[in-house]
């Protein structure tokens, strides 16, 4: 791609805010609240006033509607709002994509990224819809039981560890490493609440090949990220963090009926990873620390291997808890806890994690990192990407 | 014990309001599985859209396929979601792609024990489960091993 329709190195994350993450109906706080206290925390944690936000950018149909925010905050010119199409945690970093892309071309000067969820006051995710009659695509399905996201995905994975031979044990070092890595995180919501094999092994089957342990969270809560453009960088408090890159996307008919996608046993990052890499000008290797987007476990695992880190025949060794954390580990992976064991922000955490990676502020910080990855939404169609450099990338 | 591989109380499908895939469930209702497939490039596809995805044709049609496949992916299910499956226990759901037909995929649940040895590769066969009880009656497209 010519260098002048890259937003490589054109935008900085400006500032970043969680709310206090609960367990899915258990937020005191309206969803709508939770979003402006996540917008208001990231404005506080980058300096600058919520008047100076000028686009509003989120995914997944977030319920929180810009013009109510950009009324609730006062902003004087709204320029961009976007919304990212597609379901699930997929439009992440999609949602970061489209913010950046409105700032490196001009349209918006200071755009937030966010997801509000506050499910026990909507309707809960994972749940088959209970109507008496049921159409299209869907009556293909849930007639036969199969109607919720673990169970959806399920199949996709059981062919892929079927076809390259994958052990359970390699889902299991996942869910280990993410619980981990929330013992040192005091907003993980499973923070104090360890897992072992033991207590992995012994849990109930959701669906095989996930356990319980294998599934994601279900939270209430919001995240927010801000970003301008690079000019800026030297205005705030942190060191810049770089978006070197950031896309959405998917395969050939990905999203065929009825799971008729010619290529099935796939986390979505086939064509999209490429991409990812050629505008940030890094290659797997040069990775530092990954943030993959834990639906079920079986994601994570598809979509490190579509990123090239790990080969498909190779996930049994390189899936081990060693690895997947600090000390001695090829590839520190979701450190913040993720979407199993901090919080289930539909992934936006884990956007939020790979800043604080660059900045040095993750609770379980690695050493000189200067290319810190994420990726969004396994099995969904379209999946998004980004990757995040410190100064040094550029 | 239910006539039904599932337990009573599920969805009830039927056909879109729009045609698309009225000929496949009035197929099934007749013992028969139709599916789409172009009129201009011969190709199937499933499920049905309005346009060949390879030629671009508006022709599709819709023709009689043998129900016969193989199981190209498969998952038991533990979790019940749906009230109606609370006492369920466990379930198979299978992927069943059809080498006579451009290799297209169906879902369906592989009849027999619930907790038998599941196989990618393993050859199946239609059964036709007619919920005729049901207001209004449909039927779906069940396998056993072949
Ligand atoms: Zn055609």
């Amino acid at each position: 791609m010519s260098t002048d329709r890259t937003m490589r190195g054109k935008v900085v994350v400006a500032g970043i805010a969680e709310t206090t993450y609960y367990k899915r109906g258990q937020s005191p706080d309206a969803e709508f609240k939770l979003a402006l206290q996540a917008i208001m925390g990231a404005c506080e944690n980058a300096g600058i006033s919520p008047k100076k936000i000028d686009g509003f950018s989120s995914y997944s149909n977030d319920r929180s509607d810009p013009s109510r925010l950009a009324a609730a905050l006062g902003i004087d010119d709204l320029r961009f709002a976007s919304m990212q199409w597609g379901g699930g945690g997929g439009g992440a970093s999609g949602a970061l994509a489209n913010a950046a892309s409105a700032i490196a071309t001009g349209m918006a000067e200071c755009v937030v990224v966010f997801r509000a969820l506050a499910q026990g006051q909507f309707g809960r995710f994972g749940q088959g819809r209970q109507s008496k009659f049921i159409g299209g695509e869907a009556a293909q399905t849930m007639p036969y039981g199969l109607m919720s996201p673990a169970q959806m995905f399920a199949m996709k994975v059981n062919r892929f560890m079927d076809d390259h031979g994958v052990k359970q044990e390699a889902l299991r070092a996942i869910s280990l490493a993410a619980y981990e890595h929330a013992q040192n995180n005091p907003r993980a919501v499973m923070h104090g609440r360890p897992l072992d094999e033991e207590k992995y092994d012994n849990s109930r089957w959701i669906v095989e090949p996930f356990h319980l342990y294998d599934c994601c969270q279900e939270n209430d809560g919001a995240a927010a990220m801000i970003l301008v453009s690079a000019e800026r960088a030297k205005e705030f408090d942190h060191p810049p963090c770089y978006v070197l890159s950031a896309l959405s996307g998917s395969h050939y008919r990905a999203g065929a009926p009825v799971h008729n996608t010619p290529d099935y046993a796939t986390s979505t990052f086939k064509t999209v990873a490429p991409r990812l890499y050629e505008m940030a000008q890094v290659k797997p290797s040069d990775v530092d620390v990954l943030q993959s987007y834990e639906n079920f476990t079986g994601g994570v695992l598809m979509s490190v291997v579509e990123h090239g880190i790990c080969a498909p025949e190779e996930c049994n060794d390189f899936f081990t808890l060693e690895n997947l954390t600090l000390a001695k580990g090829k590839m520190p992976l979701n450190t913040s806890g993720g979407n199993l064991a901090e919080c289930y922000m539909h992934g936006l955490g884990l956007n939020v994690e790979g800043v604080r990676q660059i900045w040095g502020e993750s609770p379980n910080q690695v050493e000189n990192v200067n290319v810190s990855m994420v990726t969004s939404g396994p099995m969904v169609t379209p999946v998004s990407s980004c990757i995040f450099g410190s100064e040094a990338t550029l | 014990m239910s006539d039904y591989y599932l337990n009573p109380g599920l969805a009830i499908p039927r056909a879109q309001p729009d045609g698309l895939d009225a000929e496949y469930w009035q197929g099934l209702s007749e013992n028969k599985l139709i599916i789409q497939r172009c009129s201009s490039c011969k190709g199937w596809q499933w499920g049905p859209e309005w346009l060949c995805h390879r030629c671009h044709s508006f022709e599709m049609g819709y023709e009689e396929v043998a129900a016969t496949g193989v199981i190209y992916s498969h998952e038991r299910i533990w979790h019940p979601i749906h009230p109606a499956l609370k006492d369920q226990g466990p379930y198979i759901v299978v992927l069943v792609e059809l080498p006579q037909a451009d290799n297209v995929r169906v879902v369906g649940n592989l009849l027999g024990d619930p907790e038998q040895p599941l196989k990618i590769g393993a050859e199946v066969t239609g059964v036709f489960e007619h919920h005729a009880d049901s207001d209004p009656a449909y039927t779906l497209l069940q396998w056993q091993l072949a």
